[in-house]
């Protein structure tokens, strides 16, 4: 091995007697991996971001022997060839951060799929636990797996569990525990590659040998090559002198069939692993998965289980969400408004206006929305973890194509309904970047809750009985300029290209409270500490505009940018109110309504709403709710699309788009509402 | 290309009877994948979830147009028209 590397001594390499024990867990999509990170770290869990990228990271604690451990969740993929940056996160982890154990989730249902991930996990520099989960499934499927006679044919640890109902876990810790004593005897007989190509390996390896930066295998280097892979063969071309670039290069040409044989030897592999640990009387009965995926994926019917559980969301979160909001408001931050108001008396009245109306009606504003929140977060992440979302993303993805996008676009756009923070970080199942793209800069038109709460703030106000008939016409017309943008930029920007569309479809099952409990916690959490800076500060910042440099409201900084942009709101019906109103919706949405609550001198709820009715007719009100529908999104939406574009040129563009179809929204709908007599 | 119109299109590597494109399977048939084609991308995704020759894949789902659901190694996968049209599989299978 020493004269495969670039000359480097071994000894950056952290001891492994001096840390924590450093576990990963791996896996495939849908195989229970949160199930058991969660069983295993329980609260001890900490949530952010993989360093420079958008994945998420979770990293939690647990206890084994007395010791306290680390727990890595990777990336879930189906495989470590690098077709999207997940992967390439999963096995840069292994490779330089070397974990104790890897512990390799894998789906006995799917065992012999489940399993390629553990061909190329075997390669790599790190134990394997290879975990059995779903044993019960498998049970169900009439297929019986003996774990210790794959245990002997693989050569590494074979734990059988059912982590839903946390079967096998105490059996996992301990072959953890014996692995990182040396007391397995890790003998581990990973994939050759296929004779026929077993030369041409060998040819590449002589070529890149000592070329190869540590801490990478050599060997792997050379099949990563071999397979085509883009990041490694980016990074030995950056290695290697030029001609012997190109050796390597004329090689892997005349060879360019051999990503499929690689992928063929490993399942090959896999097929001799599994061929004495399984037994399968093909029962061939239709279970429930096949029965329920007859409407849920029919191509009519299909569409209306979608609408149906769709509308079930809007009226969960209409009829349960929205009472608590006024609960919280009204027992909540009004009574702490009032009670700072009467703390302060004799201070200056600047100061308990400050209190009162920008940190705690800011910040209050923030939080009603919770109740909201947590019910789209817990029903997403029902649907999500019963295996209902790839169906709506298959049902979807003839529809999405038409505007350029993809099945799995559906999803994250759906996800905006909530938020369209969570919408554009959820753009990242999309693989195909040109996909991807166009969801992330429709993601903004959707109408996200901050924007529902708006309407339904003031709708009622102005339209009485008709409110929810305007509400749903604001929301169609969200969607329609949503689609017609899409055709418009794929049409034209991105020439009609369509991206692949490969997806798995679970089988359904029975939703994990504790998983869902915990991802509405973390999501909430999430959301409350944005709440808790970036609002805070917006809202005081609002405040401070709109009280200096003194002389009431109507003299403030905030009114003389909004007289300045009347003009403007003149041809929507706005008064320089409601410009400021939207300008301020840049940093949150539902800022509008505090906005004017300020701007109007008085707090949110009912008496604000008959304010407003009194002051503007429904034409100016309507045109008002249009360009707040398409306007600019929120401060956070905007960081989100540039951090996941990695460009502040789409970013802007998005901006710019958004910003005139909001005016020519506002515009026309407020001249033909006028010509309409309203 | 397709100059006598009388004769399929195949291309040198396609010239196999019985070798069809997956998208062309009824429901409930199945066939033995022999071949695949398209970029390094989607071939490597379309390996991974478990389409290399060999493979016995049955169909769950198509109705002709749209997107089809086929069973692949005990896994149901959806799967666009189009990159069903790049899997080629022997009809039946033993």
């Amino acid at each position: 091995m020493s004269t495969c590397h670039t000359v480097q001594a071994d000894a950056a390499r952290p001891q492994v007697a001096e840390r924590a024990v450093l576990v990963a867990l791996a896996g495939q999509p849908n195989v229970g991996k949160s199930t058991l990170f969660n069983l295993l770290t329980g609260l001890n869990q900490h949530v952010g971001n993989w360093p420079g990228k958008t994945v998420e990271r979770k990293e939690g604690l647990f206890t084994l022997n007395g010791a306290t451990c680390r727990l890595v969740d990777l990336p879930g993929t189906y495989s470590l060839t690098a077709n999207s940056a997940e992967e390439v996160i999963a096995r840069e982890f292994i490779i330089r951060e070397r974990p104790d154990v890897v512990i390799a989730l894998v789906d006995a249902a799917i065992l012999e799929r489940s399993l390629y991930l553990v061909a190329e996990l075997i390669s790599l520099p790190a134990p394997v636990i290879v975990a059995l989960n779903m044993m019960d499934v498998a049970r169900q499927e009439g297929v019986q797996i003996e774990p210790e006679v794959l245990e002997a044919a693989l050569g590494v640890p074979v734990v059988p569990m059912v982590a839903t109902r946390r079967e096998g876990v105490q059996k996992l810790l301990e072959t953890v525990d014996r692995v990182i004593r040396g007391e397995f005897p890790y003998r581990p007989r990973p994939p050759q590659v296929r004779a026929d190509h077993q030369e041409i390996l060998e040819e590449i390896r002589g070529l890149i040998a000592g070329h190869v930066p540590e801490p990478y295998p050599c060997e792997w280097v050379a099949l990563k090559l071999l397979e085509g892979d883009r990041e490694i063969t980016r990074m030995m071309q950056e290695r290697l002198p030029p001609e012997q670039w190109e050796a390597v290069h004329q090689v892997l040409r005349a060879h360019d069939d051999a990503l499929v044989a690689v992928a063929s030897g490993r399942y090959e592999w896999i097929g001799r692993m599994v061929r004495a640990a399984v037994t399968r009387p093909r029962a061939g009965q239709i279970g429930l998965t096949e029965r329920l995926d007859r409407w849920a994926t029919h191509p009519f019917w299909g569409l209306v289980v979608l609408a149906g559980i769709l509308g079930l969301v809007f009226w969960l979160t209409y009829a349960v969400g929205t009472p608590l909001q006024d609960l919280l408001d009204r027992y909540g931050i009004s009574v702490l408004a009032d009670l700072a108001r009467r703390g302060l008396l004799g201070r200056a009245a600047w100061l308990a206006d400050l209190v009162a109306d920008g940190v705690i009606g800011g910040v209050g504003a923030m939080l009603t929305f919770l109740p909201i929140l947590v019910i789209f977060f817990a029903v997403m992440g029902i649907l999500e973890d019963v295996g209902y979302l790839a169906r709506a993303a298959y049902v979807m993805d003839g529809f999405m194509h038409l505007m350029g996008l993809h099945g799995k676009s559906f999803l994250p756009l759906f996800l905006g309904f909530g938020c369209n923070v969570p919408a554009v970080l959820g753009t990242r199942v999309i693989e195909s970047r040109r996909a991807r793209l166009l969801t992330l800069l429709l993601a903004p038109l959707v109408p996200c809750t901050a924007r529902m709460a708006v309407i339904a703030f003031l709708a009622p106000a102005f339209f009485g009985p008709a409110a929810t008939l305007v509400s749903w016409g604001l929301i169609l017309l969200a969607l329609v300029v949503m689609a017609l943008s899409g055709v418009l930029i794929n049409r034209t920007l991105f020439r009609g290209q369509r991206a692949a569309f490969i997806m798995e479809l679970p089988l359904y099952h029975l939703p994990n409270w504790r998983t869902i409990g915990l991802l509405v916690w973390q999501r909430s959490l999430a959301f409350v500490r944005k709440a808790g800076t970036l609002i805070l500060a917006v809202s005081v910042g609002v405040w401070a505009l709109s009280t200096f440099p003194g002389g009431g409201v109507e003299e403030s900084f905030l009114a003389q940018l909004g007289r300045w942009l009347e003009p403007a709101g003149r041809l929507m019906g706005m008064d320089w109110r409601l410009v400021v109103a939207l300008l301020t919706g840049f940093v949150a949405k539902e800022n509008a309504i505090a906005t004017l609550g300020v701007l109007f001198g008085m707090g949110g709820g009912e008496g604000l709403a008959r304010v407003l009715a009194s002051a503007y007719p429904a034409s100016t009100a309507l045109a008002f709710l249009v360009a707040e529908m398409l306007f600019i999104p929120c401060i956070a939406t905007v960081g989100a699309i540039r951090q996941e574009t990695g460009s502040w040129g789409w970013t802007l563009f998005d901006v710019g788009l958004l910003l005139v179809l909001s005016f020519l929204g506002g515009a026309g709908v407020y001249q033909l509402a006028r010509l309409a007599g309203l | 290309m397709r100059t006598d119109p009388r004769r399929p299109a195949f291309t040198s590597r396609t010239a196999q009877p019985g070798v069809v494109p997956l998208s062309s399977l009824g429901p409930g048939e199945h066939g033995v994948v022999v071949r695949l084609d398209g970029g390094q991308g989607l071939l490597g995704r379309m390996t991974a979830l478990g389409f290399t020759p060999g493979a016995d894949v049955t169909i769950v789902q198509n109705f002709g147009r749209g997107p089809l659901i086929v069973r692949v190694r005990d896994a149901r996968v959806a799967l666009g028209r189009g990159e069903a049209g790049r899997v080629y599989v022997r009809r039946g299978s033993g």
